[in-house]
């Protein structure tokens, strides 16, 4: 089937959500994507950055919220601006440095200035403007931006929802997530990126994916010590679950004893850490070694936020759509604001032990990622899978289902989520 | 080779001995590619443009020789997908240029341009690369080798083979 036999028109959310299903459409029909370009991605909260990215007055980041180019700013009064990255004039992007610090955005075009918080402040030759034109009727277009825990979110509505209800039962999980700055701020300490040629929502379903791990991720396993390899056993362990939290995002529980790194402050360092905690002791008493520590190893779940960001296992991973079949991904390493340089370089090596362009696990998730863009291009009759784990799952806490570790009960509550979000 | 000086190392024997570890990274020819290495060194990819403090900042990748043997053996167990099979590769390493010699190290760089070919599509890799060849009693090793990708920075694609 070609691609342009999917239907197109109207989304029939219907056709396309079927609770324990999804149509193939999902993946290849441009339409659909335009439709979730204007509802999810432009209506929902999005991740766009982390306050460390953009630590002081001036500072600012590039970033995305969907399709559109952003910039996360500072002003010197330190408050946050997401603005899009786009003159009001002629359309011109007024900032192409990544991330850096400025007093100013001036388009390279016209020379129009833009202060920090979005404001038109100058342009040139103001005569040739009628007395009617009024600056302030063409700042940056601005999105309304809210955070918590210090990652940073935007979105293009200003009616929505407050972040934090919005984020809901996410956020107890969010705080366990930021212990790992072991004692010290959270700060990104550097980032992989790369694309992979597939619908966005193939990503968004891996995060929660821990059926996939033991298979695609072989020859990662292999290269890991007895010890190591004990922490990725959860497929054969059977105290680990998935969560359903609402709102479309959920969380995956693969090692049950690393959800609160300050539950049991003394258990023993385990032998892969002990020359680290040897070069600690010199300059940390025994409970912060153990903590730092304790935190390097990183938590023992991964948080999905719909629909674009989870906090996996140690670090942030981001989805950015770029079309209907190509995605890209950020992998945000994360480390102690002003910790001990051992225990953040031991945090970046493992962080590039997995992830990232050639890490030993991220070329094999693009390639089964790839593997479903171009598997999916047959038998566009046929649905996708998402009912693992349906008829086993548990009641929560939250009264939402509780699946086991390998079961998709995260992909079916983000799916539930894009359902409600278009039919709105 | 066994008396070799470094300050006698002609640019035809640095770019005999470049072009003979390209046609083993084509050829996937690991075991030997290590072999050429020093116990000491990384071969490092950075991410940063200008990074030189590779320890404390993150890289692509930052491999001692253990690393280096594991990351090898990934590639040849046949149980990581992107690398089973990988990407083909052809390289061309340019523009040779000795940039030092001090004792026994030989500073070297070079432009290198890779194609990778796999599900019926390339992709283009140009980088600027880095090496600090040791004289040794068995010729020429690899003490430290520095891939700075062109588009180190940006947005990637996943890589199933060794620059």
């Amino acid at each position: 089937m070609s691609l342009d036999e999917f239907p197109s028109g109207p989304v029939d959310t219907d056709q396309l959500m079927k609770g324990d299903r999804v149509a193939t459409a999902m993946y290849e029909d441009p339409a659909i994507f335009d439709a979730e370009m204007d509802k999810i991605f432009g209506k929902c909260w999005n991740w766009v950055g982390h306050e460390s990215e953009v630590p002081g007055k001036g500072n600012f980041k590039l970033s995305w919220v969907g399709q559109q180019p952003i910039i996360i700013s500072r002003d010197r009064k330190g408050e946050l601006h997401v603005l899009v990255n786009r003159c009001r004039h002629r359309a011109a992007s007024v900032c192409e440095i990544k991330k850096g610090k400025t007093s100013s955005f001036q388009c390279p075009y016209h020379g129009w200035g833009y202060a920090l918080n979005g404001d038109l402040r100058a342009i040139p030759y103001t005569e040739g403007y009628s007395a009617d034109f009024d600056k302030a009727n063409y700042g940056l277009k601005k999105l309304r931006v809210e955070t918590f825990e210090g990652m940073i979110f935007a979105t293009f509505d200003w009616d929505a929802e407050p972040l934090e209800d919005f984020l809901g039962n996410a956020k107890p999980w969010i705080r366990l997530f930021m212990k790992q700055g072991g004692g010290f701020p959270i700060k990104a300490l550097g980032e992989h990126q790369f694309k992979v040629p597939m619908n966005w929502k193939v990503q968004l379903e891996n995060t929660t994916d821990a059926y996939h791990f033991p298979i695609v991720h072989k020859s990662f396993l292999q290269s890991l010590d007895g010890e190591a390899l004990d922490t990725f056993s959860f497929m054969e362990d059977d105290d680990g679950y998935v969560e359903d939290l609402g709102n479309g995002h959920s969380v995956m529980v693969m090692m049950p004893e690393l959800i609160d790194l300050d539950d049991d402050p003394d258990a023993p360092i385990p032998e892969r850490f002990a020359e680290l905690a040897e070069t600690l002791r010199k300059d940390y008493d025994e409970a912060q070694v153990k903590r730092i520590v304790r935190a390097v190893g990183g938590c023992g779940f991964n948080l999905n936020l719909f629909p674009n960001a989870a906090c996996s296992l140690s670090f942030f991973r981001i989805l950015r759509p770029v079309s209907v079949n190509e995605t890209e991904i950020r992998h945000i390493a994360l480390g102690m604001e002003g910790g001990p340089e051992a225990a953040n370089q031991m945090r970046m090596r493992l962080h590039e032990h997995f992830q990232g362009p050639m890490g030993f696990g991220s070329p094999d998730d693009a390639e089964v990622w790839e593997r479903v863009q171009r598997g999916s291009a047959g038998a566009g009759e046929l649905d996708v899978m998402v009912n693992r784990g349906l008829g086993l799952e548990k009641e929560g806490e939250n009264g939402l289902p509780i699946g086991d570790v390998s079961a998709e009960t995260g992909m079916r509550s983000a799916y539930k989520m894009w359902k409600k979000v278009m039919d709105q | 080779m066994k008396d070799m000086v470094a300050t006698e190392v002609t640019l035809e024997e640095v770019t005999a001995f470049l072009w003979a570890e390209a046609d083993l990274l084509d050829a996937r020819d690991y075991d030997a590619w290590l072999a050429l290495w020093t116990d000491d060194g990384h071969y490092v990819i950075p991410i940063e443009k200008n990074a030189t403090d590779f320890a404390n900042t993150l890289n692509i990748a930052y491999d001692d020789k253990a690393m280096r043997k594991m990351r090898v053996e990934r590639f040849q167990a046949g149980f990581s997908i992107s690398s089973a099979p990988p990407a083909d590769s052809v390289r061309t390493v340019s523009r040779i240029v000795i940039d030092k010699v001090e004792g026994e190290v030989i500073t070297v760089r070079a432009a290198q341009h890779v194609i990778e070919d796999k599900f019926g599509r390339q992709r283009a890799f140009a980088a600027n690369v880095e090496w600090a060849l040791v004289v040794t009693e068995n010729g020429l090793m690899i003490r430290d080798k520095v891939v700075r990708l062109l588009n180190s920075d940006g947005t990637l694609t996943s890589i199933s083979y060794l620059f």
